[in-house]
């Protein structure tokens, strides 16, 4: 299989435009014959149905929440990146595009990597319309932020709550349309396959999660917007719910899986605090904005922090890197992290954890001005710890927090089967190894609000739909199968309780696939996720019914797909001999223990194909070319 | 710690509810009430019993997701707190909680600690937003927002749509719920022009739901994760009747309210 990006011929600056007029178009009279799936209604997916339906298409958005408005981008803190450049800092549309496939350590693709980059102003002036109460100056103007080692203040925020008030502007934009009547909103249902017909996306076979009920969704395309696969690793900062099963189904169904390896490790969330733990809380980046990063210099000390003289700290960013200092990306301040707990410098009770020292800051600023930068995300913290970070230095660790991998797209995100189309942190496009701070939110909604309307229709206006209806034979297969996994999951009535799998296989993921690699962990780690999954269809139990509310059996099916998916991943980290980004492979890095890139061998997308239960998935390179940004090694130092 | 947790549990709907008394050993003060919760599932998991249905997803207090009552108080003893923040440590060896689901007619069960919240959703499709499609958009800085605007109004935007406020409600109102909403955007300059339609059509819409009338108790915000102020039910009373004033058009009819969960829509 070749893989075609279609990625429009002639100067960067013009592909977008270019691709927009070669575009074919639906004949607005025409477009409420066509219907539209939408799985997911976070950012990417609350952005697309809304805009679509304001386009005139007859849309269905799915979300297995109780309400579109609660959604995983609901939690995103940080802020939104643009290239506005009111600071006038330096900031441009080429300065957001190369910083973008610079952080993303030169395995993203170029073009829509700049297409991003030119509709980000774009995204910003669709949510002030909107009513999103972006932080504002005394004269009334937008504020910016420098956010996640930027070196521009190009970051737009709300308070701490930048994702939540953005997805309040797609959810009110998308309820306007359910009142318009173009959009029909279906809330706690879980997509649990794909109908693919004639070579098509046809639809999707869903599961009424209060009343168990299967129901099939036939329609012209189906777009995919459902988040991203962080909880293969149990613990991460995604909500409890966020998961790969729509896009497996699809894996499985034909799409290829691209970079599964590639995953986000977030320098600065709370420590693990006990067996029970449930799901690790973010602390926003912008703390590292003013608070320094430190561990004692001696190994096991057991002082409290106040007791640890200035000479006997070491900052380690700071001396390591002095031109970025604690602002360095975060797959580089993550692995320091770790490397100093590794060494036993950890602090806190479980020795994983470093601290983030506000002292200097208050002193030179006051206690007043660090509050109001900072003071819902410390009161976040005191509230789970019992700690009072204005005093103590806070203790944090990194935790996984994004996945830069997903479903392969090309320039118009439509998968390789026709008829697919995905979106957000689903898909694989933007970001290559390492994804910058701030950059989900703008992803998700470019993709949503400005780029689904113009290649969804291209793709309808180009293409034939045969009538199909649920009788057809293939709809009563898809139906069939999704039958038999549920009462599969219901029937083995075994001696081990889901979570107890899925702690354990997130652990296996952790430890081999997770913030440092090597080809023989990995190895290691493929043979026991086989007998953990093995174990799993033998001895899991699902108690209560199919036929109402059951939340364990919704959680087992999420993690049966987990369990493929974590094998993919590591067979992806496998084969790819170097290290770039979130994927750090310890066989492959320079003598002072930073990342080891190998373009020449590995400048490529790595696209898994399924083949049947059992059979090693099939490798399809998309190779990678850099005609504006020139690979280098990325240094902070 | 040992707790003693007096669960509500109701199969279906339709079925008859009742509390059942549960004891959950060795309960880490630093962990969360959800967390607790799961310890608990966990247990009756292993025994082949049905787990403790509740609602959750970022664990975070943003979501809106996770919501009940522990001892008659919408989440629990913490000021500005959701369940899933809440730790243990507010609580005391051997105590007893009594755990039951928000209790209001708009909210019909679905099942143990799970209620049916779309009237919420309800309210904000019948005007909760700003009618601008995609594309339509001036310059972000064309418009001018002062920051103490700006200010007032994210702190009405912040509401995460729990449904705290109408549990707690003696009349199971939803005043504060929609009200911050219409603040929130009214307060602002890109809202003004369609501030009348908004606060008509979300009172319509409110009143037509089976929420109770607000009678200014002030319950509400005194449980509100993230202490909504009472100021957003006078402004949206104002809004309210300045436009019944000067009501020049006809009220769009409200949406039925739904509670059934069929799937086979099309
Ligand atoms: C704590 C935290 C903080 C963050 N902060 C920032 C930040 O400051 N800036 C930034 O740019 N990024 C941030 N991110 C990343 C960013 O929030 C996410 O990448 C982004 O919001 C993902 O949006 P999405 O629309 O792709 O998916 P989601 O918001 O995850 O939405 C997924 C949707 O799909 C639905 N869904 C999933 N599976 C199914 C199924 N099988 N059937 C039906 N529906 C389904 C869900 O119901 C949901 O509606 C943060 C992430 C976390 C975890
Ligand atoms: S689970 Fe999201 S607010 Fe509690």
């Amino acid at each position: 299989m070749t893989l075609d990006a279609k990625i429009p011929s002639g100067p960067i600056e013009l592909a977008w435009d270019k691709a927009r007029f070669d575009m074919k178009l639906v004949n607005p009279a025409n477009k409420r014959k066509h219907s539209l799936i939408v799985v997911g209604s976070g950012l990417a997916g609350g952005a697309a149905a809304a805009s679509l339906g304001e386009l005139g298409y007859n849309v269905k958005c799915f979300c297995f929440q109780d309400s579109p408005r609660r959604a995983h981008s609901i939690a995103a803190q940080g802020g939104i990146n643009a290239a506005k450049n009111y600071p006038n800092d330096g900031e441009s549309i080429y300065r957001l595009f190369y910083d973008t496939v610079k952080g993303g350590d030169f395995r993203a693709r170029e073009a829509n990597v700049y297409r991003l980059a030119q509709i980000s102003v774009h995204i910003i002036d669709q949510c002030v319309a909107q009513g999103v109460p972006f932080a504002r100056e005394y004269g009334g103007t937008l504020t910016n932020r420098s956010f996640g080692g930027a070196q521009v203040s190009r970051t737009f925020y709300a308070r701490g709550q930048t994702g939540q008030q953005l997805l309040l502007g797609a959810y009110q934009a998308l309820e306007r349309q359910v009142r318009a009547g173009t959009v029909t909103m279906i809330p706690r249902t879980e997509m649990l396959d794909l109908i693919v017909i004639d070579g098509q996306a046809r639809g999707i076979v869903a599961r009424n999660l209060v009343t168990g009920e299967l129901s099939v969704h036939i329609a012209d395309a189906v777009i995919l917007a459902t988040g991203g696969y962080g909880n293969v690793y149990y613990l991460s900062t995604n909500a409890k719910g966020s998961n790969v099963t729509a896009s497996w189904r699809a894996y499985k169904r034909g799409a290829l899986f691209a970079n599964p390896c590639f995953t986000q490790i977030h320098p600065t969330c709370i420590p693990v605090s006990g067996d029970y733990q449930s799901k690790l809380t973010l602390m926003s980046e912008s703390l590292r904005n003013d608070g320094r990063i430190w561990v004692p210099k001696m190994k096991g000390d057991q002082r409290s922090p106040d007791q640890i003289p200035e000479d006997e700290r070491d900052y380690y960013l700071e001396r390591r890197y002095p031109s970025f200092g604690n602002l360095v990306p975060r797959d580089v301040a993550s692995r320091n992290a770790k490397a100093v707990c590794d060494e036993g410098r950890g602090v806190g009770k479980s020795g994983l954890g470093v601290y983030l020292d506000f002292f200097d800051a208050i002193a030179r600023v006051g206690e007043k001005t660090i509050r109001e930068r900072y003071g819902n995300l410390f009161d976040m913290y005191q509230r789970i710890t019992d700690e009072d970070p204005y005093k103590v230095p806070m203790r944090i660790y990194p935790a996984i927090h994004y996945t830069m991998g997903g479903l392969w797209v090309d320039y118009q995100l439509q998968s390789t089967i026709p008829g697919l189309f995905v979106l957000g942190e689903a898909n694989f496009s933007d970001h290559g190894a390492n994804r910058l701070g701030a950059s989900a939110l703008m992803q998700g909604l470019s993709d949503g609000y400005f780029v689904i309307p113009y290649t969804v229709g291209n793709y309808l206006a180009t293409n034939k739909f045969k009538k199909v209806d649920a009788s057809h034979s293939e709809v009563q297969s898809v139906v069939a199968a999704v039958q038999q996994t549920t009462d599969k999951l219901l029937s083995i009535r075994g001696k081990r309780t889901v979570d107890s799998f899925h702690r354990e296989l997130g652990k296996i993921v952790w430890d081999y696939c997770g913030m440092a690699r090597t080809a023989q962990g990995l190895e290691t780690a493929i043979g026991k996720i086989r007998a953990l999954r093995e174990e799993f269809w033998q001895n899991v139990t699902v108690p209560g019914s199919g036929d109402d509310l059951n939340q364990s059996l919704e959680k087992a099916g999420r993690v049966a797909d987990f369990f493929e998916l974590a094998e993919l991943m590591c067979i992806d980290a496998r084969e790819r001999n170097e290290s770039c980004g979130g994927h750090f492979r310890e066989e492959y890095q320079t003598p002072d223990g930073e990342a080891q890139r190998d373009d020449e061998r590995y400048s490529y997308v790595a696209a898994w194909g399924y083949r049947g239960p059992g059979n090693t998935p099939e490798l399809t390179k998309e190779p990678l070319e850099f005609n504006y940004v020139h690979p280098s090694q990325r240094s902070y130092k | 710690m040992k707790l003693t947790l007096k669960i509500w549990r109701q199969k279906t709907h339709k079925d008859k509810g009742a509390f059942v008394s549960y004891t959950v050993d060795h309960v880490d003060p630093e962990m969360s009430m959800l967390e607790c919760l799961d310890v608990l599932n966990e247990t009756l998991t292993e025994r082949g019993e049905e787990p403790v249905a509740f609602e959750h997803d970022c664990r975070e207090g943003i979501c809106g997701s996770c919501g009940f009552m522990i001892n008659g108080v919408a989440h629990g003893p913490e000021r500005a707190t959701t369940v899933c923040q809440l730790t243990m440590r507010h609580f005391n060896d051997g105590q007893e909680l009594v755990l039951e689901p928000w209790r209001a007619k708009a909210f019909p069960a679905i099942k143990d600690l799970v209620v049916d919240r779309r009237s919420f959703d309800r309210i904000i499709e019948s005007g909760g937003y700003i009618s601008v499609s995609t594309g339509q958009a001036p310059d972000g800085n064309t418009i001018l927002v002062g920051k103490e605007t700006a200010d007032q109004a994210m702190d009405a935007a912040a509401c995460i749509g729990c449904g705290a406020c109408v549990a707690a409600c003696p009349n199971a109102a939803a005043a504060l719920f929609t009200g911050a909403k219409i603040a929130h955007l009214s307060i602002l300059p890109q809202g003004k022009p369609e501030r009348d339609r908004r606060a008509l059509h979300m009172v319509a819409q409110m009143n037509a739901e089976l929420f109770g009338n607000c009678t200014n108790i002030g319950e509400c915000t005194g449980v509100c994760p993230k202490e909504i102020p009472l100021e957003v039910i006078a402004t949206m009373n104002r809004d309210y009747l300045r436009a019944s004033w000067k009501k020049r058009e006809d009220l769009e009819a409200t949406i039925p309210p739904a509670t059934e969960w069929s799937a086979n829509r099309t």
